[in-house]
């Protein structure tokens, strides 16, 4: 008995080291999660049809995917980087000094960021300075920067509902929370001529300032999109920020604001009119194409119409499609192997 | 002065019965506590996640138009479309020009059907032309719909199906070719982003490589670190540090052995990301302190007089532990090892430093492959955005609830049967 279990124990190590020498044979995506949901039905469906070994995709944030894809070139590292924001100049040089230099950068779609509450309180209807004035840790009173000392949305705006400020959002780590920022509060700050002139002479100074959010008001949620949106149905009036599906999934329960007039819809998300819409990226090695079996497969998977396309299977799970000659665009730059540039900031 | 309420302990003794029954009091009311809060624990979880364990299934017959196929390119053809083209048909509807027909059609029913056509007629290319009938699961929505989850009181705009959508279920309902059913596929799939198709097999067997591996490694190195310290180490200023840290290890949060698993197997010694021999090797290191801390005391529980007698006789050391300590303690072990495991079990924090926070379709099948487990399971279905996900959510921590229940149960047998009282 004791002979045998030896064995097996025995056995079990041989095998289990015997395959750690073997080389990487399927597709390895790392990044935000809120490409994840796609990636992985791309991965899914990629699978199904080719009988292949399935795409393995990590959900790490975006700034944790670009780290590790930059980390160093070969099968120890990703083939892909997923993306809520494109690659920043830091990261870019961070990749070349390692040496991964040909890098393609490839859109695929759009996501929006929705300010939603629950469905038996009344519309809000912001303008962009009033989120910055009802948000921010710090405002610009009577051309002076004073800790924010709005209560109620109607002091911020004209036309809100007199609702205690009371916001569900992302937490710092979030490529979410990055846009969140830019394209809502930075914007809204923007709006005042004092603070926009300070952005361009000093743009860090400005971020400083205006990013970071009151600790009274705004409340970190963390990652959950789901968590979130099960508190807003509990506490009527609150608000929560978080990606478009799941204001699209659960809307029975919650609706979107407008922003500048306009309502999150997959068309308004699309065309851009809708202020609080950004691109979805992933980042593929042109050195790994042709050795990572299955890569370029993978990739023309992504971009092909049946997924990435109008009607394709990533829009029923959220994703809004780029305009179809933008979509035919990204994939000839694939097909060209283009590769990108040194971003400017 | 027989009386009892004249005697001088009299109030004393009515004030300790009383703090007795305080006492008591307080006690009760900890369990109540402690059994509502479980209670209702469980029972959200029960509730949210029942309804996994059936679902709505669909059979039609699909007519493979070789109009349609490509015999070329099996692959690249549009089977999805022939079914919606059947669920059209068999509801005696036609596609209008503009495909929204098909389009509502093909929002209900699984896409599931359509690899499964794939795969038949990539075995056999011969069907191309017949007819042939393929059973396969609802889309999730279809499936709360029949489940109730979905409305039909909601306004049209403000739910996922329209209502042609939801008369077109009722009425494949009432034809007989959807039935409800045991939701076999959640316990034979790996996991899929639709949720009609995401089981939990692949975690399940995940989870299993991955406490393999921790077991191989915890349990031979732990035991014989214990033997050593108890039975055989002097005892001195070293072995007292060396059981200080051990007792200190045993308390250090787990994602710590998370980082040091990334930093030294992952990017020193170059350890597969995110495999079960990765993830089995981190939760080895953080049973290991537990392990030697249970063997320990199974050991210490054997009394003197087994290894006295046993010197006694003329046997050396060695023999006295392995002879009779060792197997006198062997229930204590087990237990010890088989609760640290099914601690290691619910472990997901170590988990995610190490890459096993990732999407793995299918059951995984090597030891250095990627492989997801059972709580990281729950963990990516929570934070899908589709309804569906909810309730596989709670069935995934069932399940979990299941492997635990089960080891830990194994573990009080095994003390029951072969434990010995001296």
């Amino acid at each position: 008995m004791k002979k045998i279990l030896g064995t097996v124990a025995a056995l079990a190590v041989m095998t289990i080291a015997s395959q750690a020498h073997a080389a990487r044979d399927y597709v390895w995506g790392a990044g935000s999660s809120t490409v994840f949901p796609f990636a992985t039905r791309v991965a899914e469906n990629f699978a199904k049809k080719n009988g292949g070994k399935a795409p393995k995709i990590e959900s790490l944030g975006t700034g944790g995917g670009i780290k590790l894809f930059c980390s160093g070139s070969g099968e120890g590292f990703p083939d892909i980087a997923n993306a809520s924001r494109p690659m920043k100049k830091s990261e870019f040089d961070a990749c070349a000094a390692k040496g991964v230099k040909d890098i393609i950068q490839i859109k695929v779609g759009f996501d929006g960021i929705v300010i939603a509450n629950d469905k038996d309180s009344p519309v809000y209807n912001f303008k962009l300075d009033a989120l910055y004035l009802g948000l921010s840790a710090q405002v610009l009173r009577y051309g002076k920067f004073v800790p924010n000392p709005y209560n109620t949305w109607d002091d911020v705006g004209v036309g809100l509902p007199g609702n205690k400020i009371l916001v569900y959002g992302p937490p710092p780590s979030s490529g979410t929370r990055d846009a969140f920022l830019e394209l809502a509060i930075e914007a809204g700050a923007r709006k005042f001529p004092l603070l926009d002139e300070m952005r361009s002479n000093n743009e860090k100074g400005f971020k400083n300032l205006v990013d970071p959010l009151r600790k009274d008001g705004w409340i970190d949620a963390g990652e959950n999109d789901n968590a979130i949106v099960q508190t807003l149905v509990k506490t009527p009036g609150a608000l929560g920020v978080f990606g478009f599906s799941y204001l699209e999934e659960n809307a029975d329960k919650i609706q979107g604001s407008s922003v500048n007039g306009v309502f999150p819809t997959a068309a308004t998300i699309a065309n851009g009119s809708y202020p609080l819409s950004r691109v979805l990226y992933i980042y593929v090695k042109k050195s790994n194409l042709g050795v990572t079996p299955g890569l370029t497969e993978y990739v023309n998977e992504f971009l092909s119409d049946a997924a990435s396309g109008r009607g394709g299977y990533l829009q029923g799970r959220g994703l809004i499609p780029l305009p179809p000659g933008q979509h035919d665009g990204q994939k000839a730059l694939f097909k060209a192997g283009t590769t990108m540039a040194r971003p400017a900031a | 002065m027989t009386d009892a309420a004249q005697h001088p302990s009299a109030k004393h003794l009515k004030k300790r019965y009383a703090a007795e029954a305080r006492f008591k009091m307080y006690g009760r009311l900890a369990i109540t506590i402690a059994l509502a809060f479980l209670v209702i624990l469980l029972g959200r979880i029960v509730l949210q996640g029942y309804s996994t364990f059936t679902t709505n299934t669909v059979s039609l017959p699909v007519y493979l138009d070789p109009a349609r196929i490509d015999r070329a390119d099996l692959s690249g053809s549009n089977y999805d479309y022939l079914v919606s083209l059947a669920v059209l048909k068999a509801l005696g509807e036609t596609e209008d020009e503009l495909g929204t027909m098909s389009e509502d059609a093909s929002a209900l029913i699984s896409r599931d059907l359509g690899f499964q056509i794939l795969d038949k007629v990539k075995a056999d290319p011969g069907l191309i032309g017949k007819t042939i009938t393929v059973t396969g699961p609802v889309k999730a929505d279809a499936d709360l719909y029949y489940k109730g989850e979905i409305k039909r009181s909601v306004a049209e705009g403000n739910r996922k199906l329209n209502d042609r959508q939801l008369t077109w279920l009722d009425r494949l309902k009432k034809s007989g070719r959807v039935h409800g059913g045991f939701n076999s596929a959640f316990f034979t799939h790996g996991d899929s982003t639709e949720p009609e198709q995401a089981g939990i097999l692949g975690a399940a067997v995940g989870s299993a490589m991955m406490l393999l591996v921790t077991a191989l490694i915890a349990i031979p190195v732990g035991v014989m670190a214990a033997i050593w310290l108890e039975e055989f180490a002097p005892k001195n200023g070293w072995t007292d540090l060396i059981e200080v840290n051990i007792n200190n290890l045993a308390a250090v949060p787990s994602i710590v052995y998370g980082l040091l698993g990334l930093a030294v197997f992952i990017n020193w010694l170059g350890a597969p990301r995110g495999s079960p021999l990765t993830g089995g090797i981190v939760l080895a290191l953080m049973a290991l302190p537990t392990m030697i801390i249970a063997t320990r005391a199974a050991l210490k529980a054997v009394p003197p007089s087994i290894r006295d007698g046993a010197l006694a006789i003329g046997a050396s050391r060695t023999q006295t532990v392995f002879h009779h300590v060792v197997p006198l303690a062997r229930p204590g072990i087990m237990t010890g090892a088989i609760l640290s495991l099914s601690h290691a079990l619910g472990e997901t924090a170590p988990l995610l430093m190490v890459g096993m926070v990732a999407f793995v379709p299918g059951i995984p099948s090597s030891f250095i492959g990627g492989a997801t487990v059972l709580p990281v399971q729950v963990f990516i279905w929570e934070n899908a955005s589709e309804r569906a996900f909810a309730e596989r959510t709670a069935a995934g921590i069932m399940v979990l609830l299941a492997f635990m229940i089960v080891m830990n149960a194994t573990a009080i047998i095994l003390r029951r049967r072969y434990e010995r009282r001296w």
